[in-house]
């Protein structure tokens, strides 16, 4: 009974205290009544908006466990001295914008991070800047959340002593766009995430990979760029990805690859433009990829596929002045290549139908024997070379018989 | 003016002088025989510097020739056969030996009025016939008034227009007390030119006498009082 | 004194009806493969080929004939006051600067012409740098023989030997003992040879990505820093100044 009491004085207030009482403006500013950030979440309650006006506040550990927002006006630094981490979101409905947040040092026992969002739905990290930390955005157990138009940087020295810019790890149905991570271990590393769509971030110079995924199945990469990360782009284990019209740039190095497949199957790669790499596309263990309408440019090895590959296709790809197009370490080949342009095909096309009448074998003899010998490399256009292809393609005996292009394009193929 | 002591050459395994010993003063016409292979050219192209001697040693005017090439600013020279790239002008030809010697200005240039050399100035060389090569040949060696002059065979290729005008420029410069060494195997073209014969045999000097001495007033012919000499010696 | 000497040698050699072809035929060749091909860097990559086989090759007959047609030239030249060293001097430069204008003008042109920029630049370059090297081995090579005939065989199989022989070599040499640390001797060895370091000049702009792809340290160390390209120069250099040194020392020497 007295129990039914209190619940009715408790319905009564919430209905006679008024709106604006419960979702109140918190300000905060170096010399306001409020002063520091932790003191206004914890004055704050479900609703609130603290206001943090430009100004440097050396800050901490800041618990979030009410729906708030927070959000600053002319990029408020939150400094964190390297001393801990910064802001821990624990509950739902959390908004994070406008603040500049550095200095987190490198930690061996937790994942310190400027922004950590744990078991919470919906919330949203938005313009925020954030420089020198360990781990920049880290989500786990997280639904629905929004990250959009950070700008992460770091100066990471070596792969074992960073963090990752964007970090996520058992999420579903996040969105990350207009993102910019550079100098972490990973720009943009998922462990375990489903249904999130990618779109339009850059990641690069990173130390390891600019984007690093495994178990993530079913998510959406778009208009993404990916540039001079140390190892490329890497993703693993996971179904159903769909990469459309990123750009992967400049991934140099002999363990280099613009993108990295391993174990990846049902996927699509389409529009995406390889440009510069050591290696264009790496495959090791793919099944059922479609590889579309891809610009393959200037890279060393536009594609290698390996022998456990099976089932892909390339079609209507451009390759353009790769030293070498496709390679591959076995002799024989399960994936299906055709409607491509190759710019080193130097068929002829009779009947005018934009294909080449015969057929295009994209593995030179000497690629092989470079996957074999690599010293042989230094060879490389050199008129011994050029003689040894030539035989081969006028007696092929070594490479494997079914990689081949039955219908090779003419000219360079425009997409729209 | 030229001294040549014990000179010794061979191309290779063929050997064309066999120690040479020789001084030549100025003022006198000296005629270079023998037959073909005996060493004239060889001897001729030494003192040039054309051909680098294993042995033995050539003074020019007191000076060692080894290693010096001032020396031959002193010298005009006709080879035997001269060519030049085809598409050099005459002109051409004239200022880059104007530029070798620093622009100094020609002294005689008789022998391009002469020949008309001015006519042919902006020809190239690819347009002219082997007579007009000697004869541009020819005017270089005298113009720029040499005190030693070389003259290898000048008359093999020349007409005999050119030969006349040749001989009489040959006798100004002994005149004007020059040396002019001249090798041939054409007795009877010496005899008038001569004052002194060197004859070579398989690249050794087999008489070196003034053509007075060789015939002694016999009234022979030269070449019969040549081997004569020979004969006796 | 021998620049003059030169400033004539070069009137005479820029008339030459050979070198006006040469640089005619290279134009045409150049501007063709350019038409062709769609992608300005497929078109640097054959035009490149097409360098490393036809420079080396006319630079070696051409300059071994024309020495030999110089010969009386060049003794009539010696009867001057002036020295070997001089003459040699303005012949060499004279023959390889022409034969560099003629080079020049045939592929420089259209490459420009095109707008290829850095790795245009680098093609022309390697080019002048070959004609001047296979320049000095034909004097080196006509010294060496009195007779023309034997002058212009030598040449041809300095050719061959670099073009095609050599190669073989080195790739028999990497295949069948690939077991072995062999890199730096690799290295070395092909920089023995001024075509394959005029060509690896190249690789280093237009296949880099590829290059950089090698695990090897020394390959490593190689490709990726600028001690490749620092290594292949000077040894482009002494490909110069080597063939030239010994052919004056011979020229001094030679009787005309
Ligand atoms: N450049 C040369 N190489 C080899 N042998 C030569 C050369 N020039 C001349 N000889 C040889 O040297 C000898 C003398 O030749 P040369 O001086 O030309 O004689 P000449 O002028 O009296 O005809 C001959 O046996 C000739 O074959
Ligand atoms: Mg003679």
């Amino acid at each position: 009974m007295i129990f039914k009491l209190h619940y009715i004085v408790f319905t009564f207030i919430i209905f006679i205290i008024p709106g604006p009482v419960l979702c109140k403006d918190i300000i905060v500013c170096p010399d306001c009544e409020i002063r520091s950030v932790k003191e206004a979440i914890s004055q704050s309650a479900n609703g609130d908006r603290i206001i943090i006006k430009k100004g440097i506040y050396t800050e901490n550990n800041l618990s979030i466990d009410k729906e708030i927002e927070i959000t600053g006006e002319d990029f408020p630094v939150i400094d964190l001295e390297f001393k801990y981490q910064g802001f821990i979101i624990k509950s739902n409905n959390v908004k994070i914008s406008g603040l500049e947040i550095r200095n987190i040092s490198v930690n061996y026992m937790t994942d310190l991070s400027a922004i950590k969002v744990e078991n919470s739905e919906n919330c949203v990290i938005e313009n925020n800047v954030i420089t020198d930390t360990f781990f920049a955005l880290y989500l786990a157990n997280s639904d629905g959340c929004l990250i959009k138009n950070n700008k992460i940087s770091c100066r990471a020295m070596s792969e074992s002593s960073s963090g990752n810019g964007i970090h996520l790890w058992k999420c579903n149905n996040i969105t990350i766009e207009y993102n910019e991570t550079t100098g972490h271990r990973d720009g943009i590393y998922f462990e375990f995430v489903k249904k999130t769509t990618i779109t339009a971030n850059y990641s690069h110079n990173n130390l390891r990979y600019g984007l690093h995924f495994m178990f993530s199945d079913s998510n959406v990469y778009r208009e993404n760029t990916f540039r001079e990360n140390g190892a490329g782009v890497a993703v693993m284990y996971t179904r159903n990805i769909e990469m459309t019209d990123n750009k992967f740039e400049d991934n140099w190095g002999p363990a280099s690859y613009g993108l990295l497949l391993k174990d990846i199957s049902r996927s699509l790669i389409k529009r995406n433009l390889f440009y510069k790499n050591t290696t264009g596309i790496y495959m090791e263990g793919c099944e059922q990829i479609q590889v579309e309408e891809n610009e393959f440019k200037s890279n060393g090895w536009a594609t290698r596929i390996l022998g456990n590959c099976m089932n892909n296709k390339f079609t209507g790809n451009n390759f353009v002045s790769n030293t070498f197009d496709v390679s591959s370490n076995s002799s024989r080949s399960e994936n299906i290549y055709s409607g491509n342009y190759w710019d080193k095909y130097d068929g002829y096309d009779l009947d005018r139908n934009g294909t080449g009448d015969v057929s295009y074998r994209p593995v030179s003899l000497y690629s092989m024997i470079v996957d074999k010998v690599p010293e042989s490399i230094i060879l490389l256009r050199s008129f011994i070379v050029e003689l040894i292809d030539a035989t081969e393609k006028a007696m092929p005996v070594l490479i494997p018989e079914t990689l081949i292009d039955d219908n090779p394009k003419m000219k360079m193929i425009e997409y729209d | 003016m030229i001294e040549i002591k014990e000179l010794k050459m061979s191309y290779g395994k063929s050997r064309a002088l066999n120690g040479i010993n020789l001084s030549l003063e100025k003022g006198q016409v000296v005629a270079l025989m023998g037959p073909n292979g005996s060493g004239k050219s060889t001897l001729l192209k030494s003192i040039l510097g054309l051909v680098i001697p294993q042995k033995g040693k050539i003074f020019v005017n007191e000076t060692d020739i080894a290693n010096n090439y001032l020396y031959r600013t002193n010298i005009g020279y006709m080879p035997q056969i001269a060519n030049y790239p085809e598409n050099l002008k005459v002109k051409e030809l004239f200022n880059i030996i104007r530029d070798i010697r620093n622009g100094s200005k020609e002294k005689d240039e008789e022998l391009l009025e002469k020949f008309r050399i001015f006519e042919i100035y902006d020809k190239y060389f690819g347009q002219l016939s082997g007579g007009y090569k000697q004869r541009v040949t020819a005017s270089i060696a005298f113009l720029f008034d040499p005190d030693i002059l070389i003259l290898d065979e000048p008359t093999a290729s020349l007409d005999p227009l050119s030969t006349e005008i040749m001989k009489s420029k040959i006798i100004d410069s002994k005149n004007e007390n020059k040396l002019i060494i001249i090798s041939s195997h054409i007795i009877s073209e010496m005899e008038e030119l001569a004052d002194r014969i060197v004859y070579l045999l398989e690249g050794s000097i087999r008489l070196n006498m003034n053509i007075k001495d060789i015939k002694n007033g016999s009234g022979e012919r030269l070449g019969k009082a040549i081997a004569r000499v020979l004969q006796s010696n | 004194m021998n620049t003059k000497i030169l400033k004539y040698i070069l009137f005479e050699l820029l008339r030459n009806k050979f070198i006006i072809l040469y640089s005619l035929i290279l134009m045409v060749m150049s501007f063709s493969i350019i038409y062709i091909g769609q992608d300005s860097s497929k078109a640097v990559i054959t035009i490149l080929n097409l360098i490393l086989f036809i420079v080396p090759l006319i630079c070696l007959i051409f300059g071994t004939i024309h020495f030999y047609n110089s010969k009386e030239f060049i003794q009539f030249l010696l009867t001057q006051p002036v020295n070997r060293k001089s003459i040699f001097r303005a012949e060499y430069l004279g023959l390889s600067i022409s034969l560099s204008l003629g080079f020049l003008i045939g592929v420089g042109i259209p490459v420009m012409f095109y707008g290829f920029l850095l790795s245009g630049m680098y093609l022309v370059l390697t080019g002048i740098i070959l004609t001047f090297i296979f320049t000095a081995i034909a004097f080196l090579s006509s010294v060496i023989n009195k007779d023309k005939v034997k002058g212009i065989g030598l040449s041809i199989i300095i050719w061959l030997y670099l073009t095609i022989i050599f190669d073989g070599l080195v790739f028999l040499i990497i295949y069948f003992f690939n077991d072995y640390p062999i890199d730096k001797f690799i290295i070395i060895l092909t920089s023995l040879n001024p075509i394959d370091l005029g060509r690896i000049l190249m690789l280093l702009q237009v296949d880099i990505s590829a290059l950089m792809g090698f695990t090897g340290a020394t390959f490593q160390k190689f490709f990726g820093s600028f001690i490749g390209m620092a290594i292949s120069a000077v040894f482009m250099l002494l490909w110069i100044f080597l063939p030239l040194a010994v052919s004056l020392r011979m020229f001094k020497r030679t009787n005309f």
